[in-house]
């Protein structure tokens, strides 16, 4: 450790034991701690100090302490301690116990419903970080650690940031701060806080799992760094022609060139990942070969007029980007009602630029799985209610790409509701008021418990 | 511990009730005025009355230049509202008020914590801390980790980044965690004359044990203040200001 002094086994800190080193990075050093009795596995994370090290070391270690101490949830480590002792600063934090995703990713390429998987998982826990004002800025394998249960695990914060807190992050480095296979286009400018930074990262990760090549390489120079600031990567189908259309749409979305231009939002990613036939393929898909020279001098010269800059605080960056799902009871079809749905949808998605709407209904199933042919009559019910779905949002004429069309099956309507919000990072349900006294009565309202239940807002609609 | 630091109460008792009951509710235990405790407001005396009374109790109190003014001090270089709200506050101080604000230092330490009204670099000559460079004078002549200021009457952290000095603008009840061997100043904003276009009052909250920084914004009844500067006859423009935050 550059002739620093470092804590042997069985050294104490903050009545923990040390048991020993496990790795040694550029920035840190990581032991293992004696794990206590009955309590949860920890490690010890001290910043590589000494002779000649490098200020980011300290920087960083500043910012993950700054950052975990503010941050709750089970996609990134729990901080545990922090302080300073004779060894110098230290951080005390959970143990993720799980696969790195580098380990997947020295497999690939893997088959195509293991990058979903995976992709899936690392996109819903970036999109949790992102709401909670923090963007990670280094998303690569061996910074994700997918747990037993398949969650996605975030770790090393050493250049996040926090769009409410000072960022301490070493500006004063001449290199560009992140790693050069995934760092974004206008990270390598200098901005930070944009969550489509970490967007970007994740399609370098899909294209690394899904292909195992990464899309700009690996570049040492500075020169090599900026290729991607004009030149887009070799389409994911020409090394790989059996990769479906809609995947590469995807990893290709992704790992657009101007922030712009990318999925919103990382749940945007998990949410087509996990439903591959609502994406609405383009060009993008299809494509097998780069864009012309042509293309590429254009961009270049855009690059030359306008650098790419911070716009808004990210906060304000998902709240352009809401994801709004619309429950649609097309069992009791009531034209007020649907137009005071659309209307309320018209009402939350206006000024917004980046949103998606997910029509749902709920099929309920309880009744026909015992029957015979309740298989068949499934099918036949699930192709009729897409089509009122359709039905219903056509009025709208809302550009297809914003909208998803999702029939969920089975189980109980409110529970159903409020698990696919959930999982699918919704931001806002509509939903509609059972009209009828009497039937409220007799069915109990759906929306009251949704109202309830829900993680996010939710308003209920009366015509 | 946690510590409320109130800096600019300029005679302004209903910000500073507000303030008070607020930091109250927040757990705090030890008070620190960092000066400006009249000029401008109405009720100069029932302020340093309270401030007095948590002066006794352990009230870390230092002095601003409006309280070296209101004792006789020079007042010819500040604008014509402000000298003439000095002059008016002057024939409101009874022996007791002018013998508190007398006996007040101009800076004080409370472990690695260092306060001051303007700047610590040369306190006595109230210079208003509105640059990295500027914060950065006042952070090396402290010495301390955390430095309180007030003066600008907005609220701003600054904190040492290797070799330079960055600025920071606090969000309102976000805790910030002062991490790191580096040197933080927080300039903490005006509890009795807001000047940021929001017109409520402002304060920080310091957990000296979690170190945890907390700006804070808290709304007051800036109706009843500014009536009583327009019933004492101070400049109507005071008055106005409240309202507008400005």
């Amino acid at each position: 450790m550059d002739g620093a002094v470092h804590p042997g086994p069985g050294t104490e800190i903050a009545g923990h034991h040390v048991q020993e080193m496990l790795c040694e990075g550029g920035m840190a050093v990581i032991y293992r701690l004696v794990p206590a009795a009955g309590a949860e596995p920890c490690l010890l994370k001290m910043p590589r100090l000494g002779f000649g090290s490098h200020p980011a070391c300290y920087a960083g270690f500043d910012v993950e302490q700054m950052i975990l101490g503010r941050i709750a949830g089970p996609q990134w480590p729990r901080l545990i301690a922090t302080g300073e002792g004779e060894f110098g600063p230290y951080l005390i934090l959970e143990e993720v116990t799980g696969t790195s995703l580098a380990e997947f990713a020295q497999r690939s390429p893997l088959p195509v419903d293991e990058v979903v998987r995976l992709g899936a998982a690392l996109a819903s826990a970036v999109h949790d970080l992102h709401r909670q004002e923090v963007v990670h800025h280094d998303i690569k394998p061996s910074h994700v650690i997918v747990r037993i249960g398949g969650q996605a695990t975030l770790i090393d914060f050493g250049l996040a940031f926090h769009s409410q807190l000072p960022d301490l992050v070493d500006e004063e480095s001449d290199r560009p701060l992140g790693t050069p296979a995934y760092i974004s286009p206008e990270q390598l400018c200098g901005v930070r806080g944009d969550p489509r930074s970490d967007v970007f990262a994740i399609g370098a990760v899909l294209y690394l799992l899904a292909t195992g090549r990464l899309p700009f390489g690996e570049p040492a120079s500075l020169a090599g760094l900026r290729r991607r600031l004009y030149v887009d990567p070799l389409p994911p189908r020409c090394i790989r022609p059996d990769l479906p259309e809609w995947l590469q749409e995807i990893i290709l979305h992704c790992l657009e060139i101007q922030a712009e231009a990318r999925y919103a939002t990382a749940a945007q990613v998990r949410h087509d990942l996990e439903h591959p036939a609502q994406v609405a393929l383009t060009e993008r898909g299809r494509r097998l070969t780069r864009c012309g020279p042509l293309a590429v001098a254009k961009r270049w010269l855009a690059l030359l007029m306008a650098p790419p800059r911070a716009l808004r605080p990210q906060a304000a960056q998902l709240a352009l980007a809401p994801h709004v799902v619309v429950a649609v009871d097309t069992t009791y079809p009531s034209a007020a009602l649907f137009q005071a749905l659309r209307d309320a949808l018209r009402r939350i998605i206006a000024g917004e630029a980046h949103w998606r709407v997910s029509c749902v209904c709920v099929l309920e199933t309880s009744a026909l799985t015992e029957q015979e042919d309740g298989a068949e009559i499934m099918r036949s019910l699930h192709i009729q209610r897409l089509v009122e779905l359709h039905h219903w949002a056509q009025p709208l004429g809302l550009p297809q790409e914003h909208l998803r069309f999702h029939v969920l099956e089975g189980g109980d309507t409110a529970d159903r509701l409020i698990e696919y919000a959930r999982a699918s990072h919704a931001d806002h349900i509509i939903m509609g008021a059972r009209g009828r006294l009497g039937l409220r009565r007799f069915l109990g309202s759906v929306s009251s418990r949704v109202a309830a239940g829900a993680s996010c807002t939710v308003t209920v609609v009366r015509a | 511990m946690k510590i409320a630091v109130l800096a600019d109460i300029h005679g302004n008792l209903e910000a500073l009730q507000a303030c008070m009951a607020h930091a109250e509710r927040e757990g705090a235990t030890l008070h620190v005025f960092l000066g400006d405790l009249v000029g401008y407001g109405a009720d100069p005396v029932a302020c340093l009355d309270l401030m007095a009374d948590h002066a006794g109790r352990g009230a870390v109190v230092v002095k601003g230049n409006h309280d070296e003014a209101a004792l006789g001090g020079l007042c010819e270089v500040m604008n014509p509202v402000a000298r003439e709200a000095i002059y008016w506050t002057r024939a409101q101080l009874d022996p007791a008020a002018r013998s508190f604000l007398a006996s007040l230092p101009l800076t004080a330490e409370l472990d690695d914590l260092f306060f001051v009204h303007a700047s610590a670099d040369a306190p006595d000559e109230w210079e208003y801390i509105t640059s990295s460079a500027q914060a950065g004078r006042c952070m090396d002549a402290s010495g301390a980790a955390v430095s309180f200021g007030g003066h600008v009457h907005h609220q701003s952290l600054f904190f040492s980044a290797g070799s330079s000095v960055r600025a920071f603008q606090p969000v309102a009840g976000v805790p910030i965690p002062l991490v790191g061997r580096r040197r933080w100043l927080a300039i903490v904003g005006s509890v009795g004359q807001p000047r940021d276009g929001n017109n409520a009052a402002a304060y920080a909250l310091f957990d000296d044990e979690e170190r945890l920084l907390t700006f804070f914004r808290v709304p007051y009844d800036h109706s009843s203040a500014a009536r009583k500067i327009i019933a004492a006859g101070l400049p109507e423009r005071l008055a106005r200001r409240l309202q507008r935050g400005e």
